[in-house]
């Protein structure tokens, strides 16, 4: 039982996180670093006080919904390398909510954060149709949407919201998923409300795909579209379907940083890069919403105290992105470590 | 199908691991940093800094980093000056943090802000919002924000007259070209780069209003691909000489320019740097690419107001304007090759004008226009 397959699913993410941060220390090491003081540096950097585990936990929430986008798809067989392209148009539908009208709060807020899946599924429902349709592959299309979406929402901004300015002008109050009493107790960290919302997204993926049908037939189609085609289920509005969901929860990622981190969407000079690393932690979380949710939280945390390495420990950033990279270079490359567990399991026999 | 999803993994492993690859490329610090031991955040020194035994003074760059060999190391270098002439310690009196997205602006000035430091700088506009926020949370600390205005009693604005030395580097590309056509690189379309694009344009045209100026901008401050291409699309229209103000970018116009030239010797190629003398950067075999820059000493300024804050004289609340009369903005003449005696006189002959306000450069475009009308 030591190592049946359930233990070996939940072994490997952390093995590979182990074998990461211990290839990190080497190459450290390798530079003459320390690497004890490196990573104490990390730790201290993301928890050591209620400041930094604020921005800690501000940065872990889009992860968490990036980190969704791409599980959800993935689950259904299809990779969704656009759901940076969709944070920025969810990003952009919901501070325009946010600047464009006056409202009470208990309407004003809940109509931004839909804005920001609406739009965030509309952007995925482009590629889902195209696939479903004309069998266009989706990572071609999204990867193009991806740019689309930039220079559209820069555009946006600058002539349609502003009058040629480079950001917009802070979202109401009322739109706001920030709250005083956080901000407060935190020191004023960013942390906001949007992090209720990530979690209960995570349990709303778990409860789609695995208690109701259409979460079955997704999963279905995920393993064999074919199969699933004979048994009698549309693949085609399937893969719709999941492109549109996978979309939304991307779309509310960027509302995170809309209503929650920024309060406002300025003009960007390139990809915020959230969508890319969702495809990171999906990757680490298996794909599961329980995963995800942890992966985030490991690459939330790495993030942010990796900016703290450079000035208390001396250690370079860009080191923290190679610890990263080979976190997920010994994820993807499970197979070894599974490789590995056979051979001991059969010799434990 | 399993195979074929094996295979996506695979494709999203590579770009995954391509894109961080890619996010640390931009990078190449020689490992210059020391560790500094700043761990303790609520340390002794609570006190505000009238007495300079414990004055610090800390700086945020923006995503061009320490070693963008422009803007915000020129910010570090007045820095490290200001910190060696009072005998400070990097780590502890000053320091800078480096941020990867504008996510972290905020992050960085909070910690710097935690760690104690009583005066600390948000090097370049993109930083306005974020040192503002931050300003107001805290007000027993003091900020200064460079190349942009913000409000707040804590908080001093440092900003430079760019239009009257893009003007004098635009005499100079007037003078310079064969072609009768130059090219203006841009980094970021807003009100600062075309502070830079009206003072350039206004000068070249002062002394010849026929001379086609190509303004383009490449949207970003750190790409230097779109600086390259701009470049080459610009060089082999006939353009002979650059200017360049769109920081980390440019580097891709001077990269450029000496691959021209070190296939052919004698192409006429120039490149005006911007912020820095980025002579250095233009050496290519045994020439220059580099005809001069346009010095922006962010260094004197940023230096200048720590010297302030540290005397207890912080000009908070204020809003600072170096210029041609201060020396905080100057054309480099460290290409004597390039810079032809006669150059040199036509810029001291427009810089004394300038100065006496008997010239007054534009500094928008609309200003521009009247002025290109009038002439």
């Amino acid at each position: 039982m030591l190592f049946s397959n359930k233990v070996v699913n939940i072994l490997i993410p952390i093995i590979s996180v182990l074998l990461g941060l211990l290839a990190g220390a080497i190459i450290m090491l390798f530079f003459g670093y320390n690497p004890v003081a490196g990573y104490a540096a990390l730790w201290n950097g993301a928890f050591s006080d209620i400041y930094f585990f604020g921005e800690t936990i501000r940065q872990v929430t889009p992860y968490i919904l990036s980190g969704l986008a791409v599980a959800f798809a993935l689950r259904t067989g299809l990779l969704n390398i656009g759901v940076e392209g969709q944070v920025f148009v969810g990003w952009l539908a919901s501070v325009w909510v946010g600047v464009a009208f006056d409202l009470p709060m208990i309407i004003h807020l809940p109509m931004a954060v839909i804005a920001a899946a609406l739009a965030g599924a509309f952007w995925g429902f482009i590629p889902g149709i195209l696939k479903a349709k004309l069998g266009v592959h989706e990572v071609i299309v999204t990867i193009m949407m991806n740019y689309i979406a930039l220079y559209i929402s820069n555009a946006i901004v600058r002539n349609v919201i502003t009058d040629g300015e480079d950001r917009t002008e802070n979202i109401a109050d009322s739109a706001s998923l920030g709250a005083d009493w956080i901000a407060q107790l935190t020191f004023f960290s960013r942390l906001h409300y949007g992090i209720l919302i990530a979690l209960f997204m995570a349990v709303v993926m778990w409860f789609i795909l695995n208690k109701t049908t259409t979460g079955f037939e997704l999963r279905s189609v995920g393993f064999n579209p074919h199969a699933s085609n004979y048994s009698g289920m549309n693949v085609k509005k399937n893969i719709v379907l999941a492109m549109v969901i996978s979309g939304a929860f991307a779309g509310l990622a960027g509302a995170m940083e809309g209503l929650g981190t920024f309060g406002y969407m300025n003009v960007k000079s390139g990809f915020t890069n959230i969508g890319f690393d969702g495809i990171a932690v999906a990757l680490l979380g298996a794909n599961t919403a329980l995963g995800v949710v942890l992966a985030a939280f490991l690459f939330g945390t790495l993030k942010i105290g990796a900016l703290n390495m450079p000035t208390e420990a001396g250690v370079p950033t860009e080191l923290v992105e190679i610890v990263i990279a080979l976190i997920i270079f010994f994820v993807a490359s499970s197979y070894i470590i599974r490789w590995v567990f056979l051979r001991m399991k059969k010799e434990g026999k | 199908m399993l195979k074929n999803r094996r295979f996506l993994v695979l494709i999203a492993l590579l770009l995954s691991v391509g894109l961080f690859l890619a996010a640390c490329g931009s990078s190449d610090d020689g490992g210059e940093e020391t560790g500094g031991d700043t761990g303790e955040d609520t340390g002794s020194s609570e006190e505000a800094g009238s007495e300079g035994g414990d004055f610090s003074v800390a700086m945020v760059t923006d995503v061009g980093g320490v070693d963008d060999k422009s803007f915000n190391q020129s910010a570090w270098e007045g820095l490290q000056a200001f910190g060696e002439e009072n005998g400070l310690t990097e780590g502890e009196g000053f320091d800078y943090a480096q941020s990867e997205s504008d996510a972290d602006y905020t992050t960085n000035l909070n910690r710097l802000v935690r760690q104690d430091y009583n005066l600390i700088y948000g090097i370049g506009y993109l930083l306005e919002p974020a040192v503002s926020e931050v300003a107001q949370q805290y007000p027993d600390t003091n900020f200064g924000i460079v190349d942009a205005v913000a409000e707040g009693d804590n908080i001093a604005s440092i900003t430079f007259k760019e239009h009257q030395g893009s003007f004098l580097v635009g005499v100079a590309a007037a003078l310079k070209t064969e072609s009768n056509q130059v090219g203006f690189v841009g980094g970021v379309d807003g009100d600062l780069i075309n502070k830079f694009e009206a003072g350039f344009v206004a000068g070249v045209k002062s002394v010849n209003p026929d001379i086609e100026v190509d303004v383009q901008y490449a949207g970003s401050f750190d790409s230097v691909d779109d600086g390259n291409l701009i470049a080459s699309n610009m060089y082999s229209k006939g353009i002979d000489v650059i200017y360049h103000a769109a920081g980390g970018t440019g580097n891709g116009v001077f990269a450029q320019a000496k691959d021209i030239k070190n296939s052919n010797p004698d192409e006429n190629v120039w490149v005006i740097g911007v912020d820095r003398d980025q002579y250095e950067e233009g050496a290519i075999n045994d020439t220059n690419v580099t005809l001069t820059s346009m010095v922006k000493r962010v260094d004197i300024a940023v230096a200048d107001v720590a010297e302030q804050a540290m005397n207890g004289e912080f000009p908070g609340g204020e809003v600072l304007e170096y210029g041609l009369e201060d020396d905080a903005v100057s054309v480099a003449r460290t290409n004597e090759e390039a810079l032809t005696e006669e150059i040199i006189t036509a810029i001291e002959d427009w810089k004394e004008q300038i100065v006496n306000g008997e010239v007054e450069v534009p500094s928008t475009r609309d200003e521009l226009q009247t002025y290109v009308d009038s002439l």
